[in-house]
């Protein structure tokens, strides 16, 4: 059973899917979905604690190169342990959430499409293949698509139809990339390229170089990088708020953990940062994301767009991370996925709580918060100073991981940039306070309710998910210690 | 020219022009037909990779019931590997297009710049109605 | 019992107040004894650690969680600085919460349980600022002090609370989070500890020319310091109720701020280091002007409020000019000037409070003939006023007397600095109880109905006992300076 746990991971959610769409009945659906991200989160944590040198599964008894490998180091474990984490979290919403939000007698094909997008997340963390990246990023983008398009508003019609162009672009660049790559190596596994990069007559030829732009664009569109935001805000905004939690922890770190792997074991640290000298080209792009990302936020009328710029700039901030090409960026970029995947997931599942309270998400219609839903707003001060990185939260830990990383190599600039927009987190969190908390609730607003009067469906996850971060941000030694040997071995090209 | 590269020209052709189309044109149904032409030049660059000098197709040509000595297999893998990505191509179209049908009952249009302008007016609009109802 | 449960207790006990007041906010009897209680238990665990660390010496620790921070544990340790701190802050808690349910109920105060609630949590920061054994740790409870604070600086809830509000974030945090992480890190970076350490963790590791720079970005990093130009959120902050006046904004809050450069120029930089760098010569100017800047500015306000802020402002800056010296007198002085400075000035502040509660004035013009109605509050403005003055037998004299002398040693001109700040401090100050005792009250308003606005007599009893007794103080800590002046006296010796 043991040894089988690398695949079960992603098979448990794979095969719930299909049964759910044969069961249809909505209740039995929710069990049973919550159910099986809570083994494929058991089987993550399992794996997480458990692993210490790599464990190589092989697919169908046929060993690599020939046969598909999943591979699962601290580095992989981490995140699969995270992206179960929030997505049993997201579910905990959605079992609330949705009834309202998704039309009738859909429920059973919402969350078939939830589990697949979470397989195909899983698998392209855990498998060392390529090819096999490229097809669960297809099966992860395509039930997206399908969930934005449940939002409650027509909007999310069209916010999914320009996320699945600008997705399958980006998907297919991958594809080109990992074809261009796979016509110089003659392999597949991850690994395998990898090993063959390292020789002069492939690592240093023209294909290569083409493939590595293919692969970085094709991943930049997926991660949302500045300039190839456009299709987050919309998507982000617009789905129901259970796949907005989901997706908001979960799809940009998954893609980002993937360029890591590209960048770091495909072509490896010397080729990029040496030969190619992209980490200057990144490092300008980052800081682009993080100033225009927070500055938009800051102008945004409706919460959960405001939310999403928050995210692109956030975006900002790991590739910063990755764009230092060093150790201790890798780690900083890797912990800050972590802590901010806890962040935001945290805030848009309040965000949740607050629509249920309220009835929309525009910010002008939250005046008086405080006093109607004391409990929404203080959940929304806490996950806010999460994302501003005040210290005692697990974003202080990260941003101080970035912050050392930056002065470890002398990027004095960087370091200053990333604190003056952790500013601008301030403006656009502060703009929501302040309408909270001293404007006038309208007259026509119910009183406060009492604990009753919350969506404990969406405020219980959410405060959980604060009281973690604040616990991280206080005892991170566990975490931070975990996460070093990961970048460590991810660094150094291992998987 | 090298002719042994034209397979690469044919493929960037239908690449770009897939792209443009996706790009250029305003019609929801249109982005989605150059999306498959972009989907299908990817398709083409495989196969064509698979393509040895030469080589015949990858099936045992065989010698008194064992495989013969000394011929030369095409690469049969990267068909292999495009049978996964026709079925992504089939499924991100018919996504699409579940998706234009939709989009289609809600806005009575296909276009692009009608869909989006309807946006902004709604968005105006119940912006309108916020600052009439509140304080 | 040890001195490690001691620290926990002082930290715990304001939290488990805060937790208490929420919970018995209904009974507001029941609620204000949570707080009395609260506030004399946090400072019978501060005065139970005194004869440890300043008769035996030891410096207890305490570490709640290591590697908060890779390498930076969330620890305490109790030196005599941080030790002062903490008696100041928490011997003024109880006699401010005496003093502040006085002032809320006599003033009709709404949202009192959150008034309390955060007024417990603020403490619960000093303390942990006061405790401090590194740096993380002490920028993790200066955020929290920012934060705690900011509902009680926007207690009204009006459009002006609210700018002000903004100022008071914008500021605090800007400064924080821009400018003192970035020393921090830059220190973490050089030093490879954030410890704080006798004689300095940073000699050594950083060439001279950056010394003059990571300074400043300590000095203007602890914005709460409030020296200019970026002192604009004090004055704002004045907008909150007197209590949080008093006992934030002239003790626990801005006390932080020169805490904290005091403690990074003995434990982060070390005398040694600024000596021989001359690093903090550009400092010493800076807290000069503001000196004096802060005294001229006092002058035009009429808003008794306003003109105590502009004079809480150059009275930090005197600390900060004792710290810029890094003499050891200097270092004394400014130690001590925290704990004079604070009594003196929560005296002044009570009186602001209990004139605001008893007759609605809030300028000094309105103030004349007042002393006849109000000849308690107003004696106790005298005493206080005496005491910022530093005119002896008030504990400020003595403060200003180390600073001096720590200024004698080769920095003469700023003795200059603190005689004419001492004769603009007259000059704004002793005007006030002048005009209240020996002016004729000014006619009223013709529609007014002059005799009822002069039926007041003194503020409610829990307004004017506290400030009684804090006037009592500045009298008390002429005598008893000596003893602070040994408790610090480790700070600057070997």
């Amino acid at each position: 059973m043991k040894e089988q746990l690398p695949v079960l991971v992603v098979v448990v959610p794979l095969l719930t899917a299909p049964l759910l769409v044969l069961l249809r009945a909505p209740a039995a659906v929710r069990i049973l979905s919550l159910l099986a991200a809570a083994a494929s989160t058991a089987a993550a944590v399992t794996l997480a604690l458990t692993v210490e040198a790599p464990i190589s599964y092989h697919l169908g008894g046929w060993p690599p190169p020939i046969g598909i490998e999943y591979r699962v180091t601290q580095a992989t474990a981490f995140v699969l342990a995270l992206v179960t984490t929030i997505a049993t979290f997201s579910l905990l919403l959605g079992a609330r959430g949705t009834r309202s939000e998704v039309t009738n007698g859909r429920t059973h094909l919402f969350y078939a499409a939830f589990l697949l997008c979470l397989a195909g997340l899983l698998g392209m963390v855990v498998t060392g293949d390529a090819f096999n990246v490229f097809v669960f990023l297809e099966i992860s983008s395509l039930s997206t698509y399908a969930l934005v398009a449940m939002g409650r508003r027509r909007r999310a019609f069209t916010a999914a139809l320009n996320y699945l162009i600008l997705g399958t672009i980006g998907g297919t660049f991958v594809l080109i990339g990992i074809g261009l790559l796979f016509q110089m190596t003659g392999t597949l596994n991850a690994l395998d390229i990898a090993r063959h990069m390292t020789q002069a007559e492939v690592g240093g030829t023209r294909t290569v170089q083409v493939a590595f732009a293919f692969l970085v664009v094709g991943f930049g569109i997926k991660l949302a990088v500045f300039p190839l935001h456009q299709w987050l805000p919309n998507a982000y905004a617009e789905s129901p708020s259970a796949v907005s939690s989901f997706l908001a922890g979960t799809a940009t770190k998954v893609i980002y953990f993937q360029t890591m792997r590209a960048l770091l074991v495909l072509f490896g640290a010397s080729y990029v940062f040496g030969t190619l000298r992209f980490g200057l080209f990144l490092g300008v792009l980052s800081l682009l994301g993080m100033f225009a990302g927070s500055l938009a936020a800051i102008y945004q009328t409706s919460l959960k767009r405001l939310l999403a710029y928050s995210s692109i700039g956030q975006v900002g901030y790991l590739t910063l991370a990755l764009s230092f090409g060093s150790e201790a960026g890798t780690y900083a970029g890797l912990l800050h996925m972590g802590a901010h995947a806890i962040t935001k997931t945290a805030l848009f599942v309040v965000a949740a709580a607050i629509v249920s309270g309220v009835g929309t998400d525009r910010i002008d219609a939250l005046a008086g918060l405080g006093k109607r839903l004391p409990l929404c707003a203080f959940a929304f001060v806490l996950g806010g100073l999460g994302l501003i990185g005040v210290p005692g939260t697990a974003g202080f830990v990260s941003k101080w991981a970035l912050l050392e990383a930056a002065l470890a190599d002398g990027h004095l600039g960087y370091a200053a940039a990333l604190l003056l927009s952790s500013l601008l987190a301030v403006v656009y969190v502060w703009r929501v306070v302040e309408v909270m908390y001293f404007r006038q609730p309208p007259p026509d607003a119910p009183a406060a309710r009492g604990l009753r009067g919350y969506d404990w469906g969406a405020l219980g996850p959410a405060l959980v998910l604060m009281v973690a971060s604040i616990l991280l941000g206080v005892w991170s030694s566990p975490i931070t210690g975990y996460v070093r040997t990961a970048a460590t071995q991810l660094f150094r090209g291992g998987l | 020219m090298n002719t042994g590269i034209w397979n690469y020209w044919v493929v960037v052709f239908l690449m770009m022009a897939g792209l443009y189309v996706v790009m250029a044109k305003r019609n929801y149904v249109k982005k989605l037909m150059g999306l498959s032409i972009f989907q299908v030049s990817v398709i083409m660059l495989y196969v064509s990779m698979g393509k040895v000098t030469g080589g015949t197709a990858p099936i045992y040509v065989l010698d008194g019931g064992t495989p013969a000595e000394g011929i030369v297999y095409s690469n049969a893998l990267p068909h292999v590997l495009m049978l996964t990505a026709i079925v992504v191509g089939v499924a991100t179209t018919a996504v699409g297009l579940g998706l234009i049908v939709r989009v289609r009952e809600a806005y009575g249009s296909v276009e692009e710049d009608v869909v989006t302008e309807q946006d902004r007016a709604a968005e105006a609009a119940e912006a309108r109605d916020f600052a009439e109802a509140g304080p | 019992m040890n001195a490690s449960t001691a620290i926990v207790a002082a930290l715990l006990t304001p939290l488990a107040g805060a937790l208490l007041v929420a919970l018995t906010g209904r009974r507001p009897n029941v609620r204000e004894t949570m707080t009395a209680l609260a506030s004399l238990a946090t400072l019978a665990w501060v005065l139970w650690l005194v004869p440890a660390v300043a008769l035996e010496g030891n410096r207890p620790e305490l570490v709640l969680a290591r590697d908060m921070l890779p390498g930076v544990d969330l620890a305490f340790q109790v030196e005599p600085l941080g030790l002062l701190y903490a008696l100041v802050a928490t011997v003024l808690w109880p006699v401010t919460s005496a003093y502040a349910v006085g002032y809320m109920r006599g003033h009709h105060e709404t949202h009192q349980t959150r008034f309390f609630v955060c007024f417990a949590l603020a403490i619960f920061a000093a303390l942990g600022i006061a405790f401090a054994a590194n740096l993380g740790t002490l920028f993790l409870f200066y955020e929290v002090l920012t934060l705690s604070t900011y509902p009680l600086v926007t207690h009204q809830q009006t459009d002006e609370a609210k700018r002000a509000g903004r100022v008071y974030l914008g500021i605090l945090l800007t400064t924080s989070v821009c400018l003192l992480l970035l020393a921090i890190a830059w220190t973490a970076t050089t030093a490879g500890t954030l410890d704080f350490r006798p004689g300095g963790i940073l000699r050594g590791h950083i060439p001279a020319a950056s010394v003059p720079l990571l300074l400043g970005l300590y000095a203007y990093g602890c914005g709460k310091a409030a020296l200019m130009p970026l002192h604009r959120w004090l004055p704002n902050a004045m907008v909150a109720p007197t209590p949080v006046s008093a006992l934030l904004h002239a003790v626990a809050v801005v006390k932080a701020g020169v805490f904290a450069i005091l403690k990074v120029v003995v434990y982060v930089f070390g005398l040694d280091l600024l000596r021989e760098t001359g690093g903090s010569q550009w400092l010493m100017w800076v807290a000069a002007f503001t000196i004096l800047m802060g005294s001229f500015i006092a002058f035009t306000k009429d808003n008794l409020k306003a003109r105590l802020a502009y004079s809480t402002i150059a009275q930090l800056a005197y600390i900060v000019l004792g710290a810029a010296l890094a003499t050891p007198d200097g270092i004394l002085g400014g130690g001590l000037h925290i704990a004079t400075h604070a009594v003196g000035k929560i005296t002044l502040f009570f009186c602001a409070g209990a004139i605001l509660v008893a007759s609605h004035k809030k300028n000094i013009s309105e103030m004349d003939g007042l002393g006849r109605a109000m000849p308690l509050t107003m004696g106790a403005f005298f005493v206080g006023s005496l005491s910022i003055i530093g005119v002896p037998p008030m504990g400020g004299s003595w403060s200003k007397w180390m600073l001096a002398l720590g200024a004698a040693d080769g920095h003469a001109i700023f003795i200059g600095v603190l005689m004419l700040s001492s004769l603009l401090n007259i000059g704004y100050l002793i005007p006030i109880p002048i005009r209240a005792f020996f002016f004729d009250p000014k006619p009223e308003h013709a529609h007014g109905h002059g005799s009822a606005a002069h039926a007041h007599g003194e503020a409610p009893l829990l307004c004017v006992v506290p400030l009684c007794i804090t006037a009592a103080g500045c009298l008390a800590l002429f005598f008893f300076a000596d003893q602070i002046v040994d408790l610090l006296r480790p700070l600057v010796e070997g």
